[in-house]
C-alpha cells in the first residue's frame, strides 16, 4: 500500500481534476471504519466549497435507452472539451451484499474515453434506491469535473432521492403510452427539468408520448412553477437530438443561476439529505430529539461551508446525547 | 457380407495457426492423411477486422488461427490446393463477406469461377453476440451483411453454403438441448425473414435459399439425448420450411448440418480421458442415419491444456476414420426408427423447443432477444446451473469431481512440451510481410476500391461485388473493416450477467456460506465491501468463463464490476482506477496471456496501482503460469480449477494478505 496522503493535498489534487485523486477520495469517503470517519468528513468539508460542476441526474425506466443516451451525451460534452464524471447506480444488490455492476459495459465508448471518470455504485442496503455513499460521492466528483451525471434505473424511490442531489434532472421516456400513467402515478412529472423522448424513430408513438407529456405538464403541480421543462425528441442510438439536449441542460443551468433557484435547491437538498441521514440512522424518533424539522433547517442553513455528512454526524451526536439522557 | 455402404461424412479438422504458409503446410499434410475437407481457423484480429499491426492485434497474431490480411495471404493459404475441388469451411462471421471475397478472388487467380466453389462461411452473427464474441457491427448492419452474402451466393456461387447457423457455441455457453434447438431455429428464421425482403427474392429463390441454409451443431457427452436432439431439429426445420416459408421441395427441406463435438466437457485433469469422450460424442451424431451429420470436426484431446500439435490432431482424424471405415456404422438403415424410447425423447424435445421458439418469436425474434438479453440470460442461467451441479457433485465428471485418484499420465510428461508452441516470431514476420505487401500494391487502385466500397455501404446495394474488387485491388482486412466501422458503428452486446439468479440463502452450500462470511469479514477490515473487476483483455470473445466468475463473485458477496470483452490493458487499468477495486480478475483463452496480462501488471504499476493484485484464468500452460507469477500475477487458474467457490476463497486470501501487510 502506498503511504496515505494528507487530506488537504488530496483535496487539492481532486479539484485539479486528477483522476487518481478522485478515485482515492471516493474510496476514503466510503470507508466505514470508525477510526477513518473523521478523515472522510475532513475531506468532504475541504471539498464542500469547491464544487463547481453541474450536477445532472439521468433517469428513466429500464429499456428506455438511458445508457445509450448517456453515452451519446458524454461524447457530445467531450467534443465541447468539458470534463465529465459519471456515477452509475446499480439497483441490483443481493441479500448477500454482492452486486453485479455492469454499467461500464452498457456505456460503451463513453466509459473508454480516457478523459471520462466512471464509478459504479451498488444500491447496497437500499434496494431500489441510492446507497448512502451516493450523495458524498457526487460531492467529491463535482469538485473535479465540469459535469457529473448520476444515472439511476427505474421510476420511483431512486428518483425521489436523486432529486435531493442534482441541479438538473433529465428524464428519458420510452415511446409507449403506458409509461405516462406510470409517471403520473409515481408523481414523476413533478420532478424532471427536461424530458427526452428517446427512440423517436418509432414515429407516431414517440410523438404521442411527447404530446402526453406536454399535456401532463399543463396540469401543473410542478416543483418549480417558474420553469417549464422542455420535452425533446431524439434517438440516442442515431445521435439525433443530442446537441439539443446539451443546449437544454446548459439553458437550465443558466436559469438556475439567474433565478436564484440554484442556491434554493441546494439548500433544500442539503436539508433533505441531513434529515434522511438522521432518519436512516435513528428512525423518525431521532428527528423529534432535534425539536422538530425546523431545527435541522436552521442548523444546516447556518453552516453552508460544512459538508452534509459532517452536519449529519454532528446532529447525530446530539440525537445520541438526547437519547442517552432519555435512558437515564 | 460387404453390403452397400453409405458415403461417409466430410472429415475435417478445425485448424490454422502462425501464418498462411505454416497453415498451408498443415492443411496439405492433413489432406495427405485422408482428411476430406478443410476447416479454416482464423486468428482473432482477422475475425474482428484488424490488420496484424493494429494496436488491438498485439499478442493475438497467429494465436488461435491463421492471420489473413490480404489476397496474397489467402493465396499462400491455399497454395497447391485447387479450390474448385476442395470443400472449405471458414469459421468467419463479422468479416465473412470480406474473407469470402478474398477466397473468391484467390479462386479466380487459380483459374476457377465462384460457381465451382463448395464450402461454407459461418456468417452467423447472432451466436457471436450470445457466446463467441467476435461481433463488430450492430445487429441491424450485421443482418444486412449476412443477408447480402446469402443473396449473392445463391446466384453466383450456388454450391456454397453462405451461412452456418451455429448452435455449437450456444452449448459451449451452457445451452440445454432444448435451448440449442430453439435458439438455432429462431436465428435461422431471423436470417430468412431478412433475406426475404431483399430485391429479387421470389418464391423459387427463397426455396433455393432455404435449401442452402446449413447448421453447425454441438454434440455433448449425453450422446443418446444428443442424437434425439438432431432428430428433433430435423423435424422442426421441415415444419418451419413448410409452414412459415411455403417450401414444398423435399430436397430443400432437408436439414443439413455439420458438427464439432463438445469442448466444454473436455477436462484438463486426466486429459487422456477426453479421447474416449470425443469418440462417444462423435458416435452420437453419426449413429442414426436419419440424423447423421454431413461433416464432422473433432477437437484434440489436449485442448484444455493449450494448442494441439499435429500429432494430437492426427489422433482426432484417425478416430473419425475408424468410425467411418472400420466399423459397420455406415452399412444400415436407421437403427432407431420405431424405437419408442428414442421417439418419445425426440417428441418431448420437440414440443419443449417449439414452446421456447414461440417465446423468442413473440418478443420479436432472435435479434430482439439479443438486444433485450433474453437468450443470453437463459444461457448464463443454464451454465451457472451446470457448474453448480459439478461443484456439488450432482453431475459426475470423471477425473474432475469424482474418481480423481490417478497415476501420472505419460502423455503429458514434460508439461508444456505436450502442446503446440506458436513461434514468437510469427507476429513480427506477419507484420513485416504485411508492410511489404502494402508497399508493392497499387495504392491508387486500392484507394479507388475502398471509395467504391464505402459508396455501396453507405447508399445500399450488395456488398459482395465491391468487396471482391477490393480484394483484387490489394485492400487489407483492416481497411475493409474500417470502412464498415465508420458507417455502421461498433456494437457492445448485452451480457445477461446482471440478471443471473443468485443462490439464495437456503440453497447456498456450506462452502459458499463460509466464503460469504469471509468476504463480510475482510470487507469490514477494508472499510468497504470487497470490490473486484472482472474483464477480458485482447480480442478473445469467449466470455462464458468470465461471466461465471462474475456471477459467483457476486454470490459470495463481492461487488463486481463486470467490464466485458475486448479490452486494452489501458482500459483495464482505467476501470480499476475509476472503480477503486481491491482485486482484478482477468480471463483470457486465446493464448496471448504472455503479452497482455504482463502489460496490465506493468501499466498498473505506472498508474500508481501496483498494490492492486491481479489474478488470471484461462488456458495457460504451466510454464507460462510460472512466468506470469514472476511478473507479479498473484494466482493463475486453468480449466482444472472447476470449483469456483474455492477460487473465490483464494481471492479473499489474496486481498486479506495484502491488506494485512
Amino acid at each position: 500500500m502506498p503511504p496515505r496522503e494528507p487530506t488537504t493535498e488530496l483535496a487539492d489534487r481532486v479539484s485539479n481534476g486528477d483522476l487518481g485523486a478522485v478515485s482515492e477520495a471516493l474510496n476514503r469517503i466510503d470507508d466505514s471504519r470508525p477510526e477513518r470517519r473523521e478523515d472522510a468528513l475532513a475531506l468532504l468539508d475541504a471539498l464542500e466549497t469547491r464544487g463547481r460542476g453541474a450536477r445532472i441526474g439521468v433517469t428513466g425506466a429500464p429499456g428506455s435507452g438511458k445508457s445509450t443516451l448517456l453515452d451519446a451525451l458524454v461524447s457530445g460534452l467531450r467534443k465541447r472539451d468539458r470534463s465529465v464524471g459519471i456515477l452509475a447506480v446499480d439497483p441490483s444488490s443481493q441479500r448477500t451484499g454482492g452486486a453485479l455492476l455492469g454499467d461500464r459495459m452498457r456505456l460503451g465508448s463513453a466509459a473508454r474515453d480516457a478523459g471520462v471518470f466512471l464509478r459504479s455504485l451498488a444500491a447496497r442496503d437500499r434496494l431500489g434506491g441510492l446507497s448512502e455513499v451516493t450523495g458524498p460521492s457526487l460531492d467529491v466528483m463535482v469538485a473535479a469535473f465540469d459535469a457529473v451525471f448520476v444515472e439511476t434505473v427505474g421510476v420511483g424511490q431512486s428518483e425521489a432521492e436523486v432529486i435531493d442531489l442534482v441541479d438538473t434532472l433529465v428524464f428519458i421516456a420510452h415511446p409507449s403510452a403506458g409509461d405516462l400513467i406510470q409517471f403520473m402515478k409515481a408523481g414523476i412529472l413533478e420532478w424532471p427539468d427536461i424530458f427526452f423522448v428517446n427512440k423517436a424513430d418509432l414515429g407516431d408513438a414517440a410523438r404521442r408520448t411527447a404530446t402526453e407529456l406536454q399535456a401532463g405538464l399543463d396540469l401543473g403541480g410542478r416543483r418549480d412553477p417558474g420553469f417549464r421543462p422542455p420535452v425533446l425528441c431524439g434517438s440516442a442510438r442515431d445521435g439525433l437530438g443530442i446537441d439539443e439536449l446539451i443546449e437544454a441542460i446548459d439553458a437550465h443551468q443558466a436559469y438556475l443561476t439567474s433565478s436564484g433557484q440554484r442556491e434554493d435547491r441546494r439548500k433544500m437538498g442539503r436539508v433533505a439529505r441531513v434529515r434522511s441521514a438522521i432518519v436512516s440512522r435513528y428512525g423518525s424518533l431521532g428527528l423529534e430529539h432535534l425539536t422538530g424539522p425546523l431545527a435541522i433547517e436552521e442548523y444546516v442553513g447556518a453552516r453552508s461551508n460544512r459538508s452534509v455528512e459532517r452536519l449529519a454526524a454532528d446532529l447525530g451526536r446530539q440525537v445520541e446525547e438526547s437519547l442517552g439522557a432519555d435512558g437515564d | 457380407m460387404s453390403p452397400e455402404r453409405d458415403r461417409p461424412w466430410l472429415i475435417r479438422t478445425y485448424s490454422g495457426h502462425s501464418s498462411a504458409r505454416a497453415s498451408n503446410a498443415l492443411y496439405r499434410s492433413n489432406l495427405a492423411k485422408g482428411q476430406t475437407g478443410l476447416s479454416v481457423a482464423f486468428d482473432l484480429p482477422t475475425q474482428t477486422g484488424y490488420d496484424s499491426d493494429h494496436l488491438l492485434a498485439r499478442g493475438e497474431v497467429g494465436k488461435v488461427g491463421v492471420p489473413i490480411c490480404h489476397i496474397d495471404d489467402m493465396q499462400s493459404l491455399f497454395e497447391e490446393i485447387p479450390l474448385d475441388k476442395m470443400n472449405t469451411s471458414m469459421t468467419i462471421n463479422a468479416t465473412a463477406a470480406w474473407l469470402l471475397s478474398l477466397y473468391i478472388a484467390t479462386a479466380e487467380r487459380q483459374g476457377s469461377s465462384p460457381a465451382q466453389l463448395t464450402g461454407t462461411t459461418q456468417n452467423d452473427i447472432i451466436k457471436e453476440y450470445l457466446s463467441r464474441g467476435t461481433f463488430v457491427f450492430p445487429p441491424d448492419a450485421s443482418m444486412r451483411l449476412t443477408s447480402e452474402i446469402v443473396s449473392y451466393t445463391v446466384d453466383h456461387a450456388p454450391k456454397w453454403n453462405p451461412i452456418n447457423i451455429c448452435s455449437y457455441h450456444l452449448q459451449e455457453a451452457g445451452a440445454t438441448p432444448v435451448q440449442e434447438i430453439a435458439f438455432a431455429m429462431a436465428n435461422a428464421i431471423s436470417v430468412l425473414d431478412r433475406v426475404r425482403e431483399n430485391d429479387g427474392v421470389d418464391d423459387e429463390t427463397l426455396s433455393r435459399i432455404f435449401g442452402r441454409i446449413s447448421f453447425f451443431l454441438n454434440a455433448g457427452i449425453r450422446f443418446v439425448e444428443e442424437m434425439c436432439k438432431c432428430r428433433a431439429m430435423t423435424q422442426l426445420w421441415q415444419e418451419i420450411g413448410r409452414e412459415r416459408y411455403d417450401i414444398t421441395d423435399e430436397k430443400m427441406l432437408r436439414l443439413r448440418y455439420g458438427v464439432q463435438v463438445n469442448s466444454l466437457g473436455l477436462t484438463e485433469a486426466q486429459p487422456e480421458n477426453n479421447i474416449v469422450r470425443i469418440a462417444l460424442e462423435a458416435l452420437g451424431v453419426t449413429l442414426s442415419k436419419r440424423a447423421r451429420t454431413r461433416s464432422l470436426q473433432l477437437p484434440a484431446w489436449n485442448e484444455a491444456l493449450g494448442l494441439p500439435r499435429p500429432w494430437d490432431q492426427q489422433l482426432s482424424l484417425r478416430t473419425q476414420q475408424i468410425l467411418a471405415y472400420e466399423t459397420d456404422l455406415l452399412e444400415y438403415e436407421d437403427l432407431f426408427d420405431g424405437s419408442h424410447v428414442v421417439e418419445k425423447m425426440t417428441a418431448d424435445l420437440l414440443s419443449e423447443a417449439r414452446e421456447e421458439l414461440d417465446r423468442v418469436l413473440d418478443m420479436g425474434g432472435a435479434v430482439s432477444a439479443v438486444e433485450n438479453a433474453y437468450m443470453k440470460q437463459r444461457l448464463v442461467e443454464s451454465h451457472t446451473a451446470r457448474l453448480r451441479a459439478i461443484e456439488s457433485g450432482e453431475l459426475t465428471v470423471v477425473g474432475v469431481n469424482d474418481y480423481r485418484e490417478t497415476v501420472e499420465s505419460p502423455l503429458v510428461e514434460g508439461g508444456s512440451n505436450a502442446i503446440l508452441k506458436v513461434d514468437a516470431s510469427a507476429e513480427r514476420e506477419q507484420i513485416e510481410s504485411l508492410e511489404a505487401f502494402r508497399k508493392r500494391r497499387n495504392e491508387a487502385e486500392a484507394k479507388r476500391a475502398l471509395r467504391q466500397l464505402e459508396d455501396v455501404v453507405k447508399n445500399g446495394g450488395s456488398i459482395m461485388p465491391p468487396s471482391i474488387e477490393a480484394a483484387k485491388a490489394g485492400v487489407t482486412t483492416g481497411e475493409w473493416s474500417q470502412v464498415l466501422r465508420d458507417v455502421f458503428g461498433e456494437y457492445r452486446a448485452p451480457t445477461g450477467v446482471g440478471a443471473a439468479p443468485a443462490t439464495d440463502a437456503a440453497s447456498a452450500t456450506e462452502e459458499v456460506r463460509q466464503v460469504r462470511d469471509r468476504v463480510d469479514a475482510v470487507s469490514k477490515d477494508l472499510g468497504r465491501r470487497l470490490k473486484i473487476l472482472v474483464g477480458k483483455p485482447g480480442l478473445d470473445g469467449h466470455s462464458n468463463g468470465a461471466e461465471q466468475i462474475a456471477v459467483k463473485a457476486r454470490d459470495v458477496g463481492m461487488e463486481v464490476v463486470y467490464d466485458g470483452i475486448r479490452l486494452t490493458p489501458q482500459e483495464i487499468v482505467q476501470s480499476a482506477r475509476d472503480e477503486g477495486v481491491h482485486v482484478i480478475g482477468l480471463s483470457i483463452l486465446s493464448g496471448s496471456h504472455g503479452v497482455l496480462v504482463v502489460d496490465v501488471v506493468e501499466q498498473l504499476k505506472k498508474a500508481g496501482l501496483g498494490h492492486v493484485p491481479v489474478v488470471v484464468g484461462g488456458i495457460i500452460p504451466d510454464d507460462d503460469a510460472r512466468e506470469l507469477e514472476k511478473a507479479g500475477v498473484r494466482r493463475v487458474y486453468t480449466p482444472k480449477d472447476f470449483d469456483l467457490t474455492r477460487i473465490m476463497d483464494e481471492i479473499v486470501d489474496v486481498v486479506s494478505e495484502l491488506n494485512a501487510a
